[in-house]
């Protein structure tokens, strides 16, 4: 496997919802590869199955047809355990609405997905604060999601995103509750995941501003891309 | 670990929601170990009672008396080792609602046969030189606050007239269980006035008590006895003295149904308040529980999480009930000693106690953990913003 290799590869994938007696279909038939180190964006009009098509890849849902695999893992053919441990080690989220936990500190936040590793407490400590460093929010750790501010919840959220060092990002609108501020800051620091870091970026948004930070984009339309 | 930090903080989130919760739970856990205790106590005299000891009473009831004569011929049945007897008084003690329990007894072998009765030896023979004396229990003794010497008159009801008597010991029990608010004296002395007042009521006995050498034969012992008397003027029914003592307690079966269905009862409602509660929490963090899956938290983490705070809500309302328990227990003992003279807070109680607090918190929280174990992330995430 060399670098060329796409670290994401999506097959004929289609995927529907059943809403009582009837089908509603979401995706149909989508085949494309997503390169390392890309910084994808994916638009599209609301209800197009942007956040469906991330959540695929991104493990949390399942296909109907077809097949995803990222770093060479055919994922559509695990299991929901073998799915929790593959994203616990290999993807990193972020959320429109942060999905901070509200009982737990910035710091706390941050460590969860390290309590799912064997480190040590001492390790874990080294990891949260480069973590919390590279969003700039050393000074905050032991605040509580509602006393920091939008910007700062999303900016926690990425820390904790980043902390197991996953090979790929995915965002579903990350800017869509912030103001323009904030979201120029949270893109910022995406941007520099991707160029200093390598990290593979899917982006999901309605923010043209957000967009142009992407190296490429796809447009997603009732479930199928229009090339742009 | 996170797991249990987040337990303690999830419970805490609705404060009040949470304390009216351990509250609820608390106060199903005191009326829990209260109801148990009344049974306790209401059983207490069977667990006391010996399976070495056989009582002989009427076959037609226990209100019919047996000659006295019988006391030889089943002293002469194989296997008996002792025999006793005795005639339940019923004296009143200056008024009704000072109610005991009082009896006349063969004293000699009542208290070898009875050894959980336990009087000082010097008292002991006090009492059995004096046709007049008598012994009460220490609670007894303690109620009417008699002392040793002191001349006590029973009105008679079942023996008419005003009979006194002197208290010449006091017994105290081998163990808790033993009832220390009774009060024996001489049959011999009782037997006198009868032969006095109504001779044809003299030499008869209520009950005889008997000491058996091998408690495996007692059965047949009492085959024995109950076969000898058969076909004569009266005949016998003789069993264990605890089937003896249970046929007392039986006629208040119907009290003791009531109370075991409403202990009952009382977990099922604490249990649909601690489902509600849980269910209630279940439904506002599904979202945060989605967000711990997606980083690969599993099923059994959230499990973890829903569980824990259901125990630790309802042990927590465990002890806070079992701390109130015990003073409302010493409450009871005091102002209601008379009609339980044996009321006390079993191990065994408080052992169910956490039994009762696990089983619901379990149960409370096996719904709401298979709604969060099993909601697709996809799902558990749109309930968010
Ligand atoms: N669990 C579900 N059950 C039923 N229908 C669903 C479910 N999830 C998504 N859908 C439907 O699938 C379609 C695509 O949804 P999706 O969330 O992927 O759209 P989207 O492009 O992300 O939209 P938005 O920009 O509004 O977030 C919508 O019509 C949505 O109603
Ligand atoms: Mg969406």
């Amino acid at each position: 496997m060399t670098d060329e290799y796409p670290i994401v590869r999506i097959t004929d994938v289609s995927k529907s919802y059943h809403r009582g007696s009837y089908v509603v279909p979401v995706l149909s038939d989508i085949t494309f590869d997503i390169a390392r180190g890309e910084f994808l964006a994916i638009m599209g009009p609301s209800g197009s199955g942007k956040s469906t098509l991330l959540n695929l890849i991104a493990g949390i849902d399942r296909v109907d047809a077809g097949s995803i695999t990222v770093g060479g893992q055919d994922i559509t053919a695990m299991n929901e355990t073998e799915l929790a441990l593959w994203r616990a080690d290999n993807v990193g989220f972020i959320f429109q609405f942060y999905n901070l936990i509200p009982v737990l500190t910035a710091y706390e936040n941050v460590e969860l997905p390290l309590h799912l590793t064997g480190l040590s407490r001492a390790a874990r400590r080294e990891h949260v604060q480069t973590a919390l460093a590279m969003v700039n929010l050393t000074e905050r750790m032991d605040h509580y999601p509602s006393q920091l501010s939008g910007g700062e919840q999303q900016r926690v959220a990425i820390a904790r995103a980043i902390v197991v060092d996953p090979a790929i990002l995915v965002a579903d609108e990350p800017t869509g509750d912030l103001d323009r501020a904030s979201a120029h800051d949270v893109l910022d620091l995406m941007e520099r995941l991707n160029t200093e870091l390598g990290k593979t970026i899917i982006m999901v948004t309605h923010d043209p501003h957000a967009a142009e930070r992407a190296h490429s984009m796809k447009h997603l339309e009732k479930g199928v891309f229009n090339s742009v | 670990m996170i797991l249990p930090k987040m337990i303690m903080k999830n419970a805490f989130r609705r404060r009040v929601r949470t304390i009216l919760t351990i509250t609820a739970m608390g106060i199903a856990i005191l009326a829990f170990g209260l109801l148990r205790t009344v049974l306790t106590a209401w059983y207490s005299a069977v667990d006391a009672s010996s399976a070495s000891r056989l009582v002989t009473r009427s076959s037609v009831s226990i209100i019919f008396p047996l000659p006295l004569a019988y006391h030889e011929k089943i002293g002469h049945v194989s296997g008996v080792s002792r025999v006793s007897y005795g005639s339940w008084f019923g004296g009143i003690y200056i008024s009704e609602k000072n109610f005991f329990a009082n009896f006349a007894v063969e004293p000699a072998s009542y208290l070898d046969l009875y050894p959980e009765f336990v009087v000082p030896p010097g008292q002991k023979a006090d009492f059995l030189r004096d046709r007049r004396g008598f012994i009460a229990g220490k609670k007894l003794a303690d109620r009417f606050g008699w002392r040793l010497g002191d001349i006590v008159t029973l009105k008679g009801t079942i023996y008419p007239g005003d009979w006194d008597f002197v208290l010449r010991g006091i017994y105290t029990g081998l163990n808790r269980t033993v009832d220390e608010t009774q009060f024996f004296f001489h049959w011999d002395y009782l037997n006198e006035g009868v032969r006095k007042a109504y001779p044809a009521m003299a030499d008869e006995v209520g009950f005889f008590m008997i000491g058996v050498k091998d408690p495996n034969l007692s059965a047949e012992v009492a085959r024995e006895i109950d076969a000898m008397f058969a076909n004569s003027r009266a005949e016998t029914l003789t069993e264990s003295e605890r089937a003896f003592i249970m046929g007392f307690i039986s006629m208040s079966e119907a009290i003791v149904m009531v109370i075991r269905i409403v202990s009952l009862l009382v977990i099922v409602i604490i249990l649909a308040v601690v489902a509600n509660t849980m269910a209630m929490t279940t439904r506002e963090r599904i979202g945060e529980y989605a967000v711990l899956k997606t980083l690969g938290y599993r099923g059994s983490h959230i499990g973890v999480i829903i569980m824990g705070e259901a125990l630790l809500i309802t042990l927590s309302g465990c002890l806070l009930g079992i701390a109130v328990t015990f003073p409302m227990v010493r409450f009871f003992t005091t102002e209601l000693g008379q009609y339980f003279p044996v009321f006390f807070v079993e191990p065994l109680t408080i052992w169910l106690d956490f039994g009762v607090a696990i089983l619901v918190g379990a149960a409370a929280a096996v719904i709401p953990t298979r709604q969060a174990v099993r909601i697709r992330i996809a799902d558990g995430l749109r309930r968010i913003g």
